[in-house]
C-alpha cells in the first residue's frame, strides 16, 4: 500500500461517497444495507487496488463492487430472500441505472431523490435536517451530533429511527409527482437552509466542518435549481447562500474574532459568487410571487453592491425588509426591519419600534435585541443606557466571539465615559 | 405492501350532525369506497359502533379481566378503518387523503408488518 493510494482513496471517499451511497440506495432499496455496501466497496478498493491499480472509473467500480457484496450478504440473510428477488428481477434495469451512473444526470438524480426521502414530511423536521447531512453530504453521526450540540447516542437514535420508519411504511425514493412538488420543494428549500445556516451562522466548532456543510448546501441549491429552474424561490436560496457565503472569509479574524458588516474589508468579499448571486436574484425578482429567500437574497444582494458601509442603500434595504415583513411575518425579520429604519430615518425612530418589539416580549432571550438597542442607544450617546444594554446582551449570548464582541464595546464605552468623567466632576 | 388508514374522530361532534348530513356522508363514504375497490387498493374496511360501546380484554396472571371502555381514552375516537393495498407511503397518503372523515377528523396511516413466511 502506497501513501499515494491511500490518498487518492480518502479523497474519492470524501468527495462520492454521498453520490455513490445515494446511488446503492436506488438500487438495494434499503438505507443501511446500502451504508454498509458502501463501507465495503471501499475496504475491497484499498486490498484490489493495491494490487491491480485504480479502475479506469473508480465511481462505477465502487457502485458496482457494494451493490455485488450487498447482494450476497442478503442472500445469507432469510429476512432480505424477497428483496434478493426483486433486485435480481431488476437485474436489467439495474444495469441500465449503472449505465445512467456513467453520466453525471444519473447521479444527480439519484441525489435529488434521496433529498426528497430524506426532506419527507412523514419525516420529523430535525431527523430530517440529520438525515440530508448524513446520507447527502456524507457527515458521520458524531459530526452531525457535535453541530448540533446533541450527545451522539440522541443523534444516532433520531438518524436509526428515521431510516427505520423510510424502510417500515415505505417512503418512496423518488422525485414528487408535479402536483405535490410545490409543497414538497418548501420543504427541501427549508431543509438546504438549515444545512447552510447551521455551517454559516455558529462559529464555533469543528471550522473546517462547518466550511464543508455550507458548500453542501450549495451545491444542494443548484440541483433544485437545475430540477425547477421554473420556482423562484429555488433561485433564490441559492443566490442567498451564494451571498453570505461571499462574505465568509472577512467576517471572522484569523484569531477567530467577528467582524462586523460595517467594518468588513470588503476587497476580500468573493466577486464571482457575488456576481452569480446578483444575477440569481434578479431573475427571480422578475417572478409574479417574489418568496422570503429572494427578497433576503435582494438584501444581501444589496449590501455586497455597496461599496462601503456608508454607501449602503438602506433605504430599498429598509423597504425589502417590510416586503418581507408582509410575506413571512418573524420577530427576527422585525428586528432587522427597526435596524434597517434606524439608518434610514435616524436611531430614534429604530428605537420606537425595536421598544415596541421588546415590549411584546417574544424576543427577551435573544442577545441580539439587547445588541441592537444598545448600538442605537450608542449611536445616540446615551452612553449609560447604551453599557447596560449591552451587558444585557452579553449575559444573553452564548458564541465566544460574540460574547468577546459585546465585551470590547462594553470597555470601549466605560474608557469613552471616564475621559468625559473628569469635565463632569 | 398493505396499509391500514385508522379513522378518528370526535364522537361528541358527530352526534350533532343533523340527519341529512348523515346521509350525506354515508352517500361520500360509498362512492370512496366504490372508486377504491375499482382501482385496486381496496382490502377491506368497517365503520365501528361508538366508543362507549367497546369492552378491554386483559389477561394478567393467567385470569382475564374484562372491563368497560376503549384501551385508552383520547379526544377524537377510532371510528372505522380501511386495509389498503399501495405501492409506497405516498400512495397510501394520497388514499387516506380523500376518505371523508380526513376533512373533520384524523387519519392514522400504519403499514402493516409482512412477517417472513
Amino acid at each position: 500500500m502506497t501513501a499515494g493510494l491511500d490518498q487518492e482513496i480518502g479523497r474519492l471517499y470524501r468527495t462520492e461517497s454521498g453520490r455513490i451511497l445515494a446511488t446503492l440506495i436506488r438500487l438495494l432499496g434499503d438505507f443501511d444495507v446500502a451504508e454498509e455496501a458502501l463501507q465495503d466497496a471501499f475496504g475491497v478498493a484499498l486490498e484490489q487496488w493495491a494490487r491491480e491499480g485504480v479502475p479506469a472509473n473508480p465511481r462505477t467500480w465502487l457502485v458496482s463492487t457494494g451493490r455485488n457484496r450487498a447482494i450476497d450478504r442478503m442472500r445469507r440473510d432469510a429476512r432480505f430472500v424477497s428483496r434478493v428477488e426483486e433486485i435480481d428481477a431488476g437485474a436489467l434495469t439495474a444495469d441500465a441505472g449503472a449505465d445512467a451512473f456513467e453520466n453525471e444526470s444519473g447521479i444527480e438524480d439519484d441525489r435529488l431523490r434521496l433529498i426528497f426521502t430524506c426532506c419527507h414530511p412523514a419525516i420529523a423536521p430535525e431527523s430530517q435536517v440529520a438525515l440530508t447531512l448524513r446520507t447527502i453530504c456524507g457527515l458521520t453521526t458524531e459530526e452531525i451530533a457535535r453541530s448540533f450540540l446533541v450527545p451522539v447516542s440522541t443523534m444516532a437514535q433520531r438518524l436509526v429511527r428515521a431510516t427505520g420508519k423510510i424502510r417500515a411504511a415505505r417512503i418512496p425514493y423518488r422525485i414528487p409527482p408535479s402536483s405535490e412538488l410545490p409543497e414538497r420543494i418548501d420543504a427541501a428549500l427549508a431543509v438546504v437552509y438549515l444545512v447552510f445556516t447551521e455551517g454559516y451562522a455558529a462559529t464555533s466548532g469543528d471550522a473546517l466542518i462547518r466550511r464543508e456543510l455550507c458548500g453542501e448546501a450549495i451545491r444542494l441549491g443548484r440541483l433544485l435549481v437545475e430540477l425547477m429552474p421554473s420556482v423562484s424561490e429555488t433561485s433564490g436560496l441559492l443566490a442567498l447562500m451564494l451571498l453570505h457565503d461571499a462574505r465568509r472569509d472577512a467576517r471572522i479574524t484569523p484569531e477567530g474574532e467577528l467582524v462586523l458588516l460595517e467594518d468588513q474589508d470588503r476587497t476580500r468579499w468573493n466577486r464571482s459568487q457575488i456576481d452569480e448571486g446578483t444575477r440569481l436574484v434578479e431573475a427571480s425578482l422578475r417572478s409574479t410571487r417574489v418568496g422570503p429567500y429572494a427578497i433576503q437574497a435582494a438584501i444581501a444582494a444589496l449590501h455586497a453592491k455597496a461599496v462601503s458601509a456608508t454607501d449602503t442603500d438602506w433605504r430599498q434595504i429598509a423597504a425589502l425588509y417590510a416586503l418581507l415583513l408582509e410575506r413571512a411575518p418573524s420577530p427576527v425579520v422585525e428586528l432587522n426591519h427597526a435596524v434597517a429604519v434606524a439608518m434610514v430615518d435616524g436611531p430614534e425612530r429604530g428605537l420606537l419600534l425595536l421598544d415596541a418589539l421588546g415590549a411584546r416580549g417574544v424576543l427577551r432571550d435573544y442577545h441580539l435585541l439587547a445588541a441592537a438597542r444598545a448600538n442605537l442607544l450608542r449611536r445616540l450617546g446615551k452612553t449609560d443606557a447604551a453599557i447596560r444594554a449591552y451587558e444585557e446582551a452579553l449575559g444573553l449570548a452564548t458564541l465566544e466571539p460574540e460574547r468577546r464582541f459585546l465585551e470590547r464595546r462594553i470597555t470601549e464605552l466605560r474608557l469613552h465615559d471616564s475621559d468625559r468623567a473628569p469635565a463632569r466632576s | 405492501m398493505q396499509y391500514l388508514l385508522l379513522i378518528y374522530h370526535n364522537e361528541q361532534e358527530s352526534a350533532t350532525r343533523s340527519q341529512s348530513d348523515t346521509v350525506d356522508m354515508r352517500g361520500e363514504y360509498r362512492t370512496f369506497t366504490d372508486s377504491i375497490a375499482k382501482s385496486g387498493h381496496y382490502k377491506g374496511g368497517n365503520a365501528l359502533q361508538p366508543a362507549n360501546t367497546a369492552t378491554t380484554v386483559r389477561v394478567r396472571g393467567g385470569k382475564r379481566q374484562a372491563t368497560d371502555g376503549p384501551f385508552a381514552e383520547t379526544r377524537e375516537q377510532l371510528g372505522g378503518y380501511y386495509l389498503v393495498d399501495a405501492n409506497d407511503l405516498d400512495e397510501a397518503l394520497g388514499i387516506a387523503e380523500r376518505i371523508p372523515g380526513a376533512r373533520w377528523g384524523s387519519i392514522e396511516v400504519r403499514p402493516v408488518l409482512q412477517i417472513p413466511s
